[in-house]
């Protein structure tokens, strides 16, 4: 064993370093072993998988690395998927790009590919098969499937960055600090949700606003929620995590009696000391306002937006459920991977969805791309994350509420919401 | 006048002094075409960090400042140096990859706090292996 500085690395790892497995495989090791460093890691642990976050086009440097690491002949050591590219490469004109931006977008998706990361283009690849089991160690980024991999599968990783995620996924191995040790993994604040009123549980949209004062009440905490049994879905927990992830900087959570480290809070606390804050409809209030950046009174919906985290077929049954046969007068985007529009086609929901007036996006999003023709407007959304980012992002002041606030103001072509589900 | 830092990215570098007044994340905060700083809810919009000794008080948001960073590096735009008040493995992991590509990246050094620096000043920074100085230039 070498000592390099605190941190020690293995055989395999030296090995790797050295070349032994190729140029492109010894580009990684450095940028995982000085990460590591800079981290405090005394080790590096092995990862079962990774989820790319570095096929999205931020600029040509970007995209000249990725073909950097393809010309050194690395590839990726463990089953990897990625995250959304700025393209919609089965729609190529729903995104709007300079032919040379264009370019070096699919350029950089193109080059992940050719490392050997599979072309699943999902924010929730989670639900496209790509499920770690319990205790799995794995490099994940994006910080919704960060999230939902450490909180809701109880595989462990970290906020891994761009660049970080596929060198660990070429070296096989990641830092071993942070949310991969047990003990940073014990919950330090309760949320106790006990005094909410059951029937506000159980409305899809009250998921995301607990997710964005999880978000504002955790810090550094790991937070752990009680009074949910009972009530939480795999969809819910989706957007409680994306809420979490974007107000805050949660990477786990716990849901006591719901989510696999959590079957009681004892287990969610495992002896370490926890502040505790019980929740009031004055905090639900709060966060529901940090929804909105928008009133409807001044300037009419432009747009309605959904599918952040990307859309399960489960969400889409919903969403055709809920238009029951009417159509959308306001533009309305539906954002999912790939994998769930082929289970749209397979299922025959396709001829619904058009009929709806529904454009679906697929491999990207509204947020992360060009696709809503021109800065300035209203969206509105039933995402806690798309809330978070389009004003930012894409120059769009959101309206939050439920689906059913959505697809109703869609078919008006004008704002309906039912704020008694609020009070 | 000389103080010392700890090394997170080595290097050597000389620019003229720009302490931040406001938390920055450089995604979506700095453009990286420009190397202005573009969030409209800082106190210094519009301000480049170009070639800047720039001492950022609170690094926050998201993970694809590592991006940023990279692509600064390598449009000629980077900070000259950075200098933060936490270890973060995020900016630094931008500077990495450009090494790997063969650019020159700036160095990024910290100390507990940066105040007591004069701001204007031209800073001289050495950042080796063993820690860092910082002196006027």
């Amino acid at each position: 064993m070498e000592e390099t500085g605190s941190l020690t690395l293995g055989e395999r790892e030296r090995a790797m370093l050295a070349g032994e497995a190729g140029e492109g495989a010894a580009a990684a090791m450095r940028l995982v072993a000085d990460a590591a460093r800079l981290l405090g890691a005394r080790r590096l642990v092995p990862v079962a998988s990774a989820h790319i976050d570095g096929c999205l086009y931020h600029g040509d440097a970007g995209t000249l690395f990725a073909e950097h690491l393809v010309a050194l002949g690395a590839s990726v050591a463990v089953p990897a998927t990625l995250n959304i590219g700025a393209l919609d490469l089965m729609k190529p004109g729903n995104v709007r790009m300079p032919p040379e931006r264009r370019a070096m977008a699919l350029r950089l998706m193109q080059a992940y590919q050719a490392l050997g990361c599979r072309s699943t283009f999902t924010c929730a690849p989670y639900q496209a098969g790509h499920r770690p089991a319990v205790g799995e160690d794995v490099a994940w980024g994006e910080s919704n499937a960060v999230a939902f991999c450490n909180s809701v599968l109880g595989a462990r990783t970290n906020r891994y960055g761009d660049f970080l995620d596929i060198a660990c996924a070429i070296a096989g191995a990641a830092p071993a600090v942070g949310l991969h040790l047990p003990q940073n993994r014990r919950a330090r604040l309760v949320l106790d949700a006990s005094a909410l009123p059951d029937r506000l549980k159980d409305e899809d949209a009250f998921w995301p606003v607990l997710g964005a004062l999880t978000g504002r009440k955790a810090g550094e905490r790991v937070p752990a929620i009680t009074g949910l049994e009972g009530f939480a879905s795999e969809d819910r927990l989706k957007a409680l995590g994306a809420a979490a992830a974007s107000f805050g900087a949660v990477g786990l959570f716990h849901v006591v009696g719901e989510t696999p480290e959590a079957p009681t809070l004892a287990a969610a606390l495992d002896g370490a000391d926890a502040d505790v804050e019980r929740l009031t409809m004055g905090d639900i209030g709060e966060a529901l306002a940090l929804l909105s950046t928008a009133t409807g009174a001044d300037e009419a919906v432009s747009a309605v937006g959904i599918g952040s985290p990307h859309l399960s077929l489960g969400e889409f049954e919903a969403l055709i459920d809920t238009f029951a046969g009417r159509r959308a007068r306001l533009p309305f985007y539906a954002n999912t991977g790939r994998h769930v529009v082929a289970e749209l086609e397979a299922r025959g929901h396709l001829p619904a969805l058009d009929a709806a007036g529904v454009t679906l996006v697929a491999d990207t999003c509204i947020v992360a791309t060009r696709i809503i023709p021109a800065a300035g407007g209203v969206l509105m959304t039933n995402s806690g994350k798309f809330a978070h980012y389009a004003p930012g992002n894409i120059g769009h002041a959101v309206i939050y509420g439920s689906l059913a606030d959505c697809v109703e103001t869609a078919v008006a072509g004008t704002l309906r919401r039912d704020l008694s589900l609020w009070s | 006048m000389e103080l010392t830092a700890d090394t997170l990215f080595a290097g050597t570098a000389s620019g003229a002094f720009l302490p931040l007044t406001a938390p920055l994340s450089f995604w979506g905060g700095v453009d990286p075409a420009t190397g202005r700083i573009i969030n409209g809810r800082h106190p210094q919009r519009g301000v480049s960090l170009a070639g800047r000794v720039v001492a950022i008080p609170d690094l926050i948001g998201s993970s694809s400042s590592s991006s940023v960073m990279l692509e600064l590096v390598h449009a000629g735009l980077a900070p000259a140096a950075v200098l933060l008040t936490k270890v973060d493995a995020i900016l630094v992991v931008g500077c990495l990859v450009a090494r790997e590509m063969g650019l020159s990246a700036p160095p990024v050094i910290r100390r507990d706090t940066w105040d007591g620096l004069p701001e204007a000043a031209v800073l001289a920074i050495v950042a080796g292996a063993e820690g860092a100085t910082i002196r006027p230039a």
